[in-house]
């Protein structure tokens, strides 16, 4: 395991966290002075870092740097609370810093420094403690050096370290030594029943500055002499400027200069509603590209051609499913089809650069530091090791800020004017130029043997990939396009998940669950109609099929009796839907009314084993915020596109659920002393399955089609 | 140059006047806690209070608000300690908290009116304001708890 900073990035990180402070974005908790989030010197103080995630001050002051970033999953007090619990000291006490550039940063699932997948804790789990453990072991060394004593008499608690005689030196006393102490190979670790921070519901430490408009969030950051900047980008998605006349933009109030870059039009002033009224301004005549006669029916149909032209590649199979489904007695052929989906985050894209000559400061809210820092350095005509990256608050990530395409232009813009700029986008940018949850068109067999056994499924998937674009090159199957499939939970002799690739000239990217919600769309609802056509209750059926796997079945048993499944008020009706990804279990069961054609959600309860929680009320809320990310996609959730432009544009036609639509919703958590499993993305998949088969449940009538609204629910 | 009170202060502020609040308050006067969500009162980040009243600020022109009291977020309270902020707190309402400057002034506007509301006037007070994190669950019980906090002061 790696704790200290690889020495390729060694200046880069004695330029930013290491002894003696530099520039680090701090971010301040309550009790501590200073204004929460805000870019500032810790220059004054001397520092003492410990390791890669660990810095204590001689002021005794403790600061965590947190390297994953912050966008409502609660990183920003999980992991301290990993840390926290292996130092001995209060959380309360805790600083944190969010992590600049580095190796040591570097997620090993996700291939880079990077918070995605929802592995932030898993990954964490170990590294963090283990670091936090060392650093323990390290103070008392140093402290037992000054007193000539041996560490076996020296304990540490609450931010000291203690000896047998019981004289104290406080960590900040011997941190600057501490850091100087071999790093020990072997630390032993806490047991679950020694925790005494770790599983309990501790009050968030990003809270406070989120009560009391402090947070710091991309759109917040100013820089002394800072210009703001408006992008025009081509309507139709893909296109260029042709003839641009910026004239009139030019001479109005406040504008400072009009820019043409890759990504469109940059007007530059003083402040944004000068840069957007000028933008407004601005006549461009767009190139339209090559997507000028895409729409999303030509796209549905270019995936199900696809799907019926070839087999797709084996992501994973069982047995001989073409036999299998040759042989059996009985068949179920049916698709299943997923639309492109906006990510909708609530603080629109945007970034501040400040781009010197030898150098270049990006301040961002991103989910990816390393491809911010490759995209600015790119942008500027600098080295990346001359990029440092702050992260900021992510007002909202769920997959959008994996992308890097809003940085260029900021940093373009803020070259050109040599000041810093802020280039926001407004919400109409963000909503036609989002990088879209790709579409899918979902195939799905099974068939059932002479004893009436569910001898046969088969799923194939065709959808654009993500990762082609993202991290290629994408040798076979696209591990990101066959989650949950790819762990198919259900006992069946014969099974094989394939996946054609076919892309539809838009870029696509991931977004909050990726391929978790197509997949379990698919899977959970043709699960339930097989259910159906063997005659078996949709639990029965599942449970069956479980036999073998007591962790799941647990997970549906608890789901029944909270559910209280098969007992629904008069009226109402139930659909259930099981998942397994990101190594957590989890359940749904939705409860449903439909009155003339009229869907009504009255209820949706979720059970979630997820192994060891950090931090239970944190996964409550992050299943709570599942569902509903899950509720507007599966309710509502559709981007269109006509000739090749998209057709939403704010919240007026991309409906997102509001508080006063959210049913009851009830969460349920099993105790379990399995590793960590990811909570921030699980949740989201299981809603449009569930709610579809109540649905089913209701009326008789399949819904294979998302978004729900589009389709009709009139009895069968 | 126009005139305008934030948070019982007047400020002197050199903005066209068709220039929304939003941008006045973040860009000119530095208050970034009023956040930019939709620019079409669609969503209520940007809910900051107008002679008390819950108001978008985000199509509201300058020129419209001289004279009148605007409080914003960073004037709630100085230290967290209105009740809507201390139930936000201690129901840990935010997760990425980008909306949540808007929910609270909102939540604050609806239980002076209104100090004990019912779910259905916290539907019809709240529904302007967009969460994507879902907080909405934990809003609606921390703007109950708000209430009790209230309740709780004036009894005293």
């Amino acid at each position: 395991m790696t704790n200290v900073p690889d020495l390729k990035r060694r200046d880069f990180l004695n330029a930013t966290v290491a002894v003696g402070g530099g520039l680090m974005l701090a971010l301040t908790l309550p009790g501590h002075a200073g204004k929460a989030g805000r870019a500032s010197s810790a220059a004054a103080k001397a520092n003492s870092q410990i390791n890669a995630w660990l810095k204590i001050g001689a002021d005794n002051s403790i600061t965590i740097i947190v390297d994953r970033s912050e966008m409502g999953q609660g990183v920003y007090t999980a992991l301290p609370m990993l840390m926290a619990e292996e130092l001995g000291v209060d959380l309360g006490r805790i600083q944190l810093a969010a992590a600049p550039v580095g190796e040591a940063y570097v997620s090993p699932g996700n291939g880079g420094q990077i918070t995605g997948t929802s592995n932030s804790v898993q990954e964490s789990w170990e590294k963090l403690r283990t670091a936090a453990a060392q650093a323990r072991v390290m103070l008392t060394a140093a402290a037992a050096k000054r007193w000539q004593v041996s560490p076996s008499q020296c304990r540490a608690a609450n931010g000291m370290i203690i000896h047998a005689s019981g004289k104290m030196l406080s960590y900040g006393q011997v941190a600057d030594a501490a850091a100087k102490e071999a790093v020990p190979k072997d630390v032993k670790l806490k047991t679950k029943a020694e925790f005494q921070i770790i599983g309990k519901s501790l009050a968030r430490l990003d809270s406070p500055g989120k009560v009391d408009g402090t947070a710091e969030f991309g759109l917040d950051v100013q820089l002394p002499g800072m210009l703001y900047a408006a992008l025009a980008q081509s309507p139709t998605l893909g296109g260029k400027v042709k003839v641009l006349d910026s004239a009139a933009a030019e001479k109005m109030a406040g504008v400072r200069r009009v820019l043409s870059t890759d990504d469109g039009v940059v007007v530059i002033a003083d402040h944004f509603w000068q840069a957007l009224r000028a933008r407004n301004a601005l006549t461009i005549t767009w190139d339209s590209g090559p997507n000028a006669h895409l729409d999303n029916a030509s796209i549905s149909a270019l995936l199900k051609k696809t799907a019926a032209a070839v087999d797709g590649l084996v992501a994973s199979a069982e047995g001989d499913v073409a036999a299998a489904l040759k042989a059996a007695k009985r068949t179920l052929h049916v698709g299943y089809e997923l639309p492109l989906l906006a990510h909708a985050t609530m603080e629109p894209m945007n970034c501040t650069a400040d781009v010197k000559a030898n150098g270049c400061d990006l301040y961002v809210g991103t989910q990816v530091q390393q491809m911010s820092q490759a995209a600015a350095a790119a942008a500027a005509g600098l080295a990346p090791s001359q990029v440092r990256v702050f992260t900021t608050l992510l007002g909202g990530g769920f997959g959008r800020r994996l992308e890097v395409d809003f940085i260029p232009a900021a940093v373009q813009a803020s070259k050109a004017v040599d000041a810093p700029v802020k280039l926001i986008w407004t919400r109409e940018d963000d909503m036609t130029h989002d990088i879209y949850r790709p579409p899918a068109y979902e195939e799905t067999s099974g068939g059932f043997d002479a004893a009436g056994k569910l001898s046969a499924f088969k799923l194939h998937i065709t959808s654009p990939s993500i990762t082609a674009r993202w991290a290629p090159p994408v040798k076979g199957v696209d591990d990101s396009v066959v989650e949950y499939a790819i762990n198919f939970p259900y006992d069946v002799p014969n099974v094989a998940i394939t996946y054609s690739r076919q892309e539809i000239g838009i870029d696509v990217g991931y977004m909050r669950s990726v391929s978790h919600s197509p997949n379990c769309f698919a899977i959970e609802s043709f699960i339930d109609e097989l259910a159906a056509a063997s005659g078996k209750n949709p639990y029965d059926f599942r449970m069956d099929l479980l036999h073998k796997k007591p962790r799941h079945q647990r997970v549906l048993q608890a789901i029944a009796q909270r559910a209280e499944w098969g007992r629904a008020p008069a009226g109402r009706f139930q659909g259930l839907a099981f998942m397994e990804g990101y190594t957590t279990h989890l359940a749904q069961v939705a409860e449903i009314s439909v009155d003339s054609g009229e869907l009504k959600l009255h209820r949706i309860v979720c059970v979630v084993d997820c192994g060891q929680m950090i931090n239970p009320k944190i996964v409550e809320s992050q299943i709570e915020s599942g569902i509903i990310f899950g509720l507007t996609a599966a309710l509502w959730g559709e981007v269109t596109i006509a000739g090749g432009k998209v057709q939403q544009t704010n919240f007026n036609n991309y409906r997102v659920l509001r508080g006063n639509e959210v049913p009851i919703i009830e969460v349920y958590l099993l105790e379990s002393d399995e590793l960590p499993g990811g909570i921030g993305e699980a949740a989201v998949a299981l809603v449009a399955p569930a709610i579809c088969n109540a649905i089913f449940s209701a009326t008789a009538k399949r819904i294979r089609t998302l978004p729900i609204g589009t389709q009709n629910l009139a009895r069968i | 140059m126009a005139s305008i009170t934030v948070n019982e202060q007047i400020l002197e502020v050199d903005a066209a006047g068709d220039t929304p609040l939003l941008w006045v308050l973040r860009d000119h006067l530095a208050m970034t806690g009023t956040k930019f969500g939709c620019g079409m009162a669609l969503c209520g980040a940007c809910t900051v209070h107008i002679d008390g009243i819950a108001t978008r600020s985000c199509v509201l022109p300058l020129s419209a608000v001289e004279g009148r009291s605007i409080t914003t977020i960073e004037g709630l309270s100085k230290d967290r300690s209105h009740a809507v902020q201390r139930a936000w707190l201690e129901i840990d309402v935010p997760q990425c908290g980008y909306c949540q400057s808007g929910q609270i002034m909102s939540a604050a506007a609806l239980l002076k009116n209104n100090p004990r509301p019912s779910d259905s006037d916290i539907d019809a007070a709240m529904s302007g304001n967009i969460c994507r994190c879902g907080t909405y669950p934990r809003i609606r019980k921390a703007i109950h708890r708000a209430a009790d906090l209230l309740a709780a002061n004036s009894s005293k």
